[in-house]
Formats: C-alpha cells, sequence, structure tokens
C-alpha cells in the first residue's frame, strides 16, 4: 500500500495509525513564520470508533490502509455472524457483533447495507440512513388527542424502539433514519 | 464582478493605505530583490531554488537581509511592501508566493515600534486597541505553566491530543515552542490584536538578547487565530549574527536538512555598521483578510 504524506491527508483518506484502519476527518496545517510546521489531524479509528486528535510533523507519512466500501445485500443472522451477500457474484461475507455495533437493529433482510472491509474482513457495517419496519406493539393513542408533540414509543420487528406520532398503530409499516433513530412518515405515503 | 475581485479592489485600498501611512513618516519604500545569490539558513524556511543561467538564485524568503543591507549603507528608515516566497505548504492561511510588509525604525526601541505597528493596524482594522503581554505570562494565562520552572514532563503532560512522534525525543526549546503553537497560541488575541514579547532566548531568531540573560527583543503579534507580525529589536554584533548562521546549520544537520551557506554580505553589513533600529514583518493578505473578515487567503489572491 502507497504511504501518503501529511500534505495528502484530507477528509475521507484510509490511513494507518498505531496499526489501526483510520479515517481522516479534518486536516489542520500549523505553520509559524518561525517554527515547526505541524499538521493536526483529527481521525476516526474505523474498528473503535473513536475519534482522537492527532499531531504530525508536517511532512511525516503513514502507510494507507486496505479498506474498501462495498454494497451488499442482508440475509440472516445465525445467532454469531451476521450474513451479507453481493448479488452479482453471489459471494458472501460474515460480519461479527462487533463490526456491525448498535446498527444490528437496522438490517432489514433482502436490503443493502454498506460493508466497510479491512484487509478483505469486515470491520463496520453501516445500513441505508432509511429503512422501512413493521411495528410490532405500541400503545393505540387515545382518541381526540391531537397535541401531536410527545408521541409514543412503538417497537419494531428488529427490535428497535422509536418515538412515533400517537395516530401510527401496530401492524403499520413505518420509514426510519437509521443515522438519528427517528420516525420519518408512514411507509409507502 | 466576482466576489474576489471586489476582495482585491479592497486589498488595493488597503495597500494605498500603508504606503500613505509611511509617507506621512518620512519612511521611504525600498526596492530590494525578490531574487537573489543567497537563502536563508532558518531551519525552519524553505527559498525556492531557482536556475539562472547554470547558477542557483533563491526567492526571497523576506526582504529581511537586503533591507538590513540597505540601512548600513546610510538609506535611514525604510520599508518593503511587496511579494515574498516560501517553499512550504498551502493552507486556509499560508500561501507559497505572498505578500509582506517590513519596515525599519532607526533609533526605535520594540517598544516603540510596536506602538507604530498599533497604529497601522488600528487604522486599517478600524478597531480601538491592541493588548500585549510577555512570552512567560501567555503561557501562565493560557497554559497555566511558569516556563521558567516547569520541567520537562510537566511540559510533556500538558501537550493536548496524542502525538505521531516522540515528544520525549524533543528538546526543551522545541517542546515549549509546540506547546505555544498548539495550546497558547490559538488563545491569544480573540478580542483584540495581542502584541506577545520577551520570546526565549533560544528562539531569538535575529533579535537582541535581553539583559536577564533569558530572553530576547523577538514580538510577534497575534489576532482572531491569526500571527500576523514578527518583529526585534534588532541584532547589531556581527560577531553574534555570524554564530547564529552557524547555529542555525547545525540544528539543520541534526534534522537531517541541506545546510545553506551562510549570506556574508548580511555580516559584512553588520561590521559596517547596521544602526540601533527595530524592525518588523507583516503578513499583508492575512491582514486583509482580517479587515474583510475572509477565511481562506485563496479570497484575497488572484491566480
Amino acid at each position: 500500500m502507497a504511504n501518503f504524506s501529511t500534505n495528502e491527508f484530507k477528509a475521507g483518506l484510509k490511513v494507518m495509525i498505531d496499526d489501526e484502519p483510520c479515517n481522516i476527518l479534518e486536516n489542520e496545517y500549523v505553520k509559524p513564520g518561525k517554527g515547526q510546521a505541524f499538521n493536526r489531524v483529527k481521525i476516526r479509528k474505523l474498528i473503535s470508533g473513536k475519534v482522537l486528535e492527532k499531531t504530525f510533523k508536517s511532512g511525516d507519512s503513514v502507510p494507507g490502509a486496505d479498506v474498501l466500501d462495498t454494497e451488499l445485500s442482508y440475509l440472516y443472522n445465525d445467532g454469531e455472524f451476521y450474513h451479507f451477500m453481493n448479488n452479482e457474484t453471489f459471494e458472501q461475507v460474515a460480519a461479527d457483533a462487533k463490526a456491525v455495533g448498535d446498527n444490528a437493529k437496522w438490517l432489514v433482510e433482502n436490503t443493502d447495507c454498506t460493508i466497510t472491509l479491512f484487509n478483505g474482513s469486515p470491520i463496520v457495517v453501516t445500513p441505508p440512513n432509511f429503512v422501512e419496519l413493521e411495528i410490532t406493539e405500541t400503545d393505540p393513542g387515545l382518541k381526540g388527542d391531537t397535541a401531536g408533540t410527545g408521541g409514543k414509543p412503538a417497537t419494531l420487528a428488529t427490535g428497535a424502539v422509536v418515538r412515533v406520532p400517537l395516530f401510527v398503530q401496530t401492524g403499520e409499516i413505518i420509514k426510519v433514519d437509521t443515522r438519528s433513530g427517528e420516525y420519518v412518515s408512514r411507509a409507502g405515503k | 464582478m466576482s466576489d474576489r475581485v471586489v476582495n482585491l479592489q479592497h486589498k488595493a485600498r488597503i495597500l494605498s493605505q500603508i504606503r500613505a501611512f509611511f509617507s506621512h513618516r518620512g519612511v521611504l519604500e525600498a526596492d530590494v530583490p525578490c531574487l537573489d545569490s543567497h537563502g536563508v539558513t532558518d531551519p525552519f524556511l524553505t527559498n525556492f531554488e531557482c536556475d539562472w543561467q547554470g547558477q542557483i538564485r533563491y526567492l526571497q524568503t523576506s526582504p529581511e537581509f537586503a533591507l538590513k543591507r540597505l540601512l548600513s549603507e546610510g538609506f535611514g528608515d525604510c520599508y518593503y511592501l511587496g511579494k515574498a516566497f516560501r517553499n512550504e505548504a498551502r493552507s486556509t492561511q499560508h500561501s507559497p508566493e505572498f505578500m509582506i510588509l517590513e519596515w525599519y525604525r532607526i533609533g526605535m526601541t520594540p517598544e516603540q515600534l510596536m506602538n507604530e505597528i498599533a497604529e497601522l493596524i488600528t487604522c486599517v482594522l478600524g478597531i480601538d486597541k491592541t493588548d500585549s503581554m510577555s512570552y512567560a505570562d501567555a503561557f501562565m494565562e493560557y497554559a497555566n505553566i511558569d516556563i521558567w520552572q516547569a520541567t520537562r514532563e510537566q511540559l510533556i503532560k500538558i501537550f493536548p491530543g496524542e502525538c505521531h512522534f516522540d515528544l520525549t525525543l524533543e528538546t526543551d526549546s522545541d517542546l515549549l515552542q509546540m506547546l505555544f503553537s498548539i495550546l497558547v497560541e490559538p488563545q491569544i488575541g480573540q478580542e483584540f490584536p495581542c502584541f506577545i514579547y520577551d520570546f526565549p532566548l533560544e528562539q531569538a531568531a535575529l533579535a537582541q538578547a535581553n539583559e536577564d540573560g533569558l530572553t530576547a527583543q523577538r514580538f510577534e503579534l497575534y489576532y482572531k487565530g491569526f500571527e500576523l507580525a514578527n518583529g526585534y529589536g534588532e541584532l547589531t554584533d556581527p560577531e553574534e549574527q555570524a554564530r547564529r548562521f552557524g547555529q542555525d546549520n547545525n540544528r539543520r544537520l541534526r534534522l537531517g536538512k541541506k545546510l545553506i551557506e551562510p549570506d556574508v554580505r548580511l555580516v559584512q553589513a553588520l561590521k559596517t555598521g547596521l544602526p540601533n533600529c527595530s524592525g518588523v514583518a507583516l503578513g499583508v493578505d492575512r491582514l486583509c483578510m482580517l479587515a474583510l473578515g475572509l477565511e481562506d487567503i485563496n479570497l484575497i489572491q488572484f491566480n
């Protein structure tokens, strides 16, 4: 893998820092008139998800990370691994719970997810920004309650719990923003 | 007309303002070379090197040496307002080609020169006042550290975030300088432009030493996250000048950087006699950015 110098650091570049693949978020060049030049670099460690600020001497370089984002369709969970498939090659990939993390509750069968592969192994699973899920349980809304502010909790087919408006009922399918975990609308409307 | 063209018209007015400021004070504009036979020894400055008929020529990182040679030949109070070049990375505050304003005032102390700088920039920026603080006080104020008493361990401990190099291998002086750039400097002059004076002797560059044996007559000006100016009570001792050239090259050697042949004409000029004076260099593009509230140097340069 090629090396990248601090001058080439930009948001989105994936590099190896402390033996861990990292995504560069921000890169600030600091150069006093008299004195050493630095780069203050904000990075996200891809495996732990940790965000930190690191100071480099300008011109230093680090190896690129063999990180690849692929679109794969979610198949099923066997209790230990989450299985995904490439719909063109039918090649399958299994991601562990660590890679899926909190996103497990947004995995919908036959939906494309972004799987980040590091040296060929999945390290991050990112669901689509919006998913549609069925409500399996929610209190019936009180008739005549039109305040429409608070809403009520609803449990979805995957176990996720989101706040929904009072008029939405058990058995309905809703659209949810997976980044914020918020209700967007009833599906297909 | 694009925003940039409007910005450049504002810049033109600021340049006229600067020239009028010096004209009223009887300070002459000096025409000195941008392209010269010698580069700069400062280990953290890099000249552009050009080929001229098979010989190396250097684009100047500042007009300092030429102006001092001119002063030693009796030119008198002078300023240069024009281009300087540094072979370094770009950022929103850095451009390899930029406009510098550098001026020298015979018989002035650094304090008197700081007052004159304050007059110029309050007028250009339309603000009321400037602040000032010593280098040691700035460390106390913004990092709660007494630089004369602190141990290396204490300095390493307050370094923010992580480092991709071994901090413990840095010299005391480099450690202090890094902390200043990363921790202290961003906090200075957020409300009004602030002069920081009495830099540690190890960071004297071409400033005279103070009598305390610890600090030098070097000052800098900061405002809203910009390093705006760097000035000195100028070193006039030719032997000390030659020694500092040597010190720079030793440092270059340690850092694995190319050695630069010192410009002996400067040492010669100090031997002839540089009048007691103070001098300062100011980043003109940055001054314009602050005057116009711009965040990218690209918006005040035409390219």
